[in-house]
């Protein structure tokens, strides 16, 4: 009974693996090995080439110089995009529970909304919008699209994690003479370090993993990582090289793979707390 | 000099008193304007006749019928249909097994959860790239199998416009279907052992037990699965870019490449306008009644 379920266990992890191994096994071959092999052969002779190759001199759309400079468009976009979002949604959610004032729940209501539509249904008006602010096909303009859209689900996180903190704290403070802010800095901020990293880490992912904000608003030098990632992979020009799209894919792959790794069981609350669930 | 001072604090106490609404206002000012003003403007657009630019002449329901009688678009309702029964059946069933496996004291439980949980990290483009090789017609899992002995093994899923949509759905359940475990096993975890204990002292079977009470209590995370299941499956773009990229011709299609090709590609505003107007309701329809009976239940 104990093997027959270790063994239905063990099958799974087989399933979630391989993709991941034939993924990194693949990028270490040479495209003739891969014409004379399979998908789960191992590599014979180890080769970094297709590494190299994806880092910095693979094409996307006429630019060869591979992958890296993609990369830190994805930095610079995320980092920032990341911060903003993380700290409103942190004073948000403190003045929309800690602060209750008439209509707050109405409030919050409306917000929340905006982490459930679809992103179609904004896609041209943004795009006017950010012409409009000189911000088109630009990283500034895609960290303010991914801040202001990432507000509804910061606000979520903080909010339901606020709904738990006693009332008591505040009001105790706000008799000491305690105001709005000094409470939020000295006192609610501190006991929130699992909210924010929380929020930090879904965030970042979510940010980093977004694919149509970056096809819609940005333009050849300025595309984050996963459109230029799409790009090598889809050009119908030249000899396919399975091995770059690989090792492409796990460099694209790596900063929120690490993530994971290093705090996985606070992106596993970043996930539940998806569920609205507080 | 004492009236000043006295209005002055006056001042800062009407400061202090509305300083939760000054601080909030500004988001929510935010959020009216990039949600709501915007789901205002493309649903009027698609009510004009919009084409490579703006018009913004009033035209009444146009652009819907010539959404509807765009086969396109027919084909893309239908893949969305197929794709987000199977997606979200098969990610349950495996998430419901896993997590009822996971429950039973397992050894290493944390290594496993992480090993099933990965994927969800990964971007759709990435798990996009890495299927698309896998299910690559020539050297993928064909080439695999005929190595193993099936000289005839045929698997051309991908670039066979009748099954295309398919490998799509096992894509998206190996990269959603441990988000499924994670969420019913935290819902396991929440049931209360004693209500177990005393199954168990009833003589109740572990099959009973588990069929006749503990999922009953997980009713409500069966809901926010589905909900957040299919949420995601209408949502689906950055998969069908990668994997397919919606072909092949437009036997991929979904309603939001569609809306892209509108859009961007063929620069229809009006139907692209239209046909984001149809899924924003879709979605509408789903979660808003969702949202109002967690917000009632967590709400004080």
């Amino acid at each position: 009974m104990r093997g027959a379920l270790f063994a239905v266990l063990g099958l799974f992890c087989l399933y979630y693996l391989i993709p991941l191994i034939v993924m990194i096994s693949t990028s270490l071959k040479s495209l003739a090995e891969i014409r004379e092999g399979t998908l789960l052969s191992l590599p014979r002779d180890v080769t970094f080439d297709a590494w190299a190759k994806a880092w910095e001199s693979a094409c996307v759309g006429v630019r060869c110089d591979g992958l890296r400079p993609f990369m830190w468009n994805s930095v610079a976009m995320t980092v920032p995009a990341v911060l903003l979002s993380t700290a409103l949604g942190a004073i948000n959610g403190y003045a929309l529970t800690k602060w209750r004032f008439p209509g707050a729940d109405w409030i919050f209501a409306l917000i929340l909304f905006g982490a459930f539509i679809p992103f179609q249904v904004v896609l041209l008006p943004m795009a006017r919008t950010l012409g409009q602010l000189g911000l088109a096909g630009s990283v500034p303009g895609l960290i303010l699209v991914h801040t202001v859209y990432g507000l509804a689900f910061t606000t979520l996180f903080f909010r339901n994690f606020f709904v738990g903190v006693s009332d008591g704290i505040v009001q105790a403070a706000q008799i000491d003479g305690a105001g709005f802010f000094g409470i939020f800095f000295r006192i609610v901020l501190p006991m929130s370090i699992p909210a924010i990293v929380v929020t930090v880490i879904w965030q970042f992912t979510q940010i980093w993993n977004d694919f149509l904000f970056g096809v819609a608003f940005t333009i050849g030098d300025s595309n984050p990582v996963t459109v230029a990632l799409n790009n090598v992979v889809n050009t119908s020009t030249g000899v396919k090289e399975y091995n770059v799209d690989m090792a492409a894919a796990i460099i694209a792959a790596l900063p929120t793979m690490l993530v994971y790794v290093v705090a996985g069981a606070y992106f596993v609350r970043g996930l539940s707390a998806g569920a609205v669930k507080g | 000099m004492s009236d000043t001072l006295s209005s002055g604090a006056k001042a800062g106490r009407w400061l202090e008193r509305h300083l939760p609404k000054i601080v909030v206002s500004p988001l929510f000012a935010l959020s009216l304007f990039f949600v709501y003003g915007f789901i205002a403007w493309t649903a009027y657009i698609s009510m004009t006749p919009s084409g490579v630019m703006p018009n913004y002449e009033f035209q009444g329901l146009a652009q819907y019928g010539r959404l509807w009688a765009t086969p396109r678009w027919y084909v893309a309702i239908k893949n969305l249909f197929v794709f987000s029964v199977l997606f979200i059946a098969i990610s349950m069933t495996i998430g419901i097994l896993l997590a009822v496996l996971l429950d039973q004291r397992v050894r290493a439980e944390g290594l496993i959860r992480t090993i099933y949980l990965y994927p969800m990290a990964l971007s759709f483009i990435v798990t996009g790239t890495v299927w698309k090789w896998i299910l690559n017609p020539g050297l993928g899992v064909e080439r695999l199998m005929r190595e193993a002995g099936f000289e005839n093994f045929r698997f051309d899923w991908l670039v066979n416009s009748d099954y295309a949509i398919y490998t799509l759905v096992i894509a998206a359940v190996w990269q959603s279907s441990g988000y499924a475990m994670a969420l019913f096993l935290a819902g396991l975890r929440s049931v209360d052992d004693e209500i177990l204990k005393a199954a168990n002292v009833d003589g109740a079977s572990a099959w009973k037990t588990y069929t006749s009470i503990v999922l009953p209590i997980l009713r409500p995370v069966f809901l926010s699965t589905v909900i957040i299941l299919s949420h995601l499956a209408i949502k689906s773009f950055d998969l069908v870019v990668a994997l397919t990229g919606g072909g092949p011709g437009y036997a991929t299609d979904m309603p939001a490449t569609f809306m892209y090709a509108f859009a961007f590609q063929r620069s229809e505003l009006g139907v692209a306008a239209a046909s984001a107007t149809m899924m924003l309701m879709t979605i509408t329809a789903i979660i808003v009644p969702y949202l109002y009976s967690e917000l009632r239940k967590t709400g004080s």
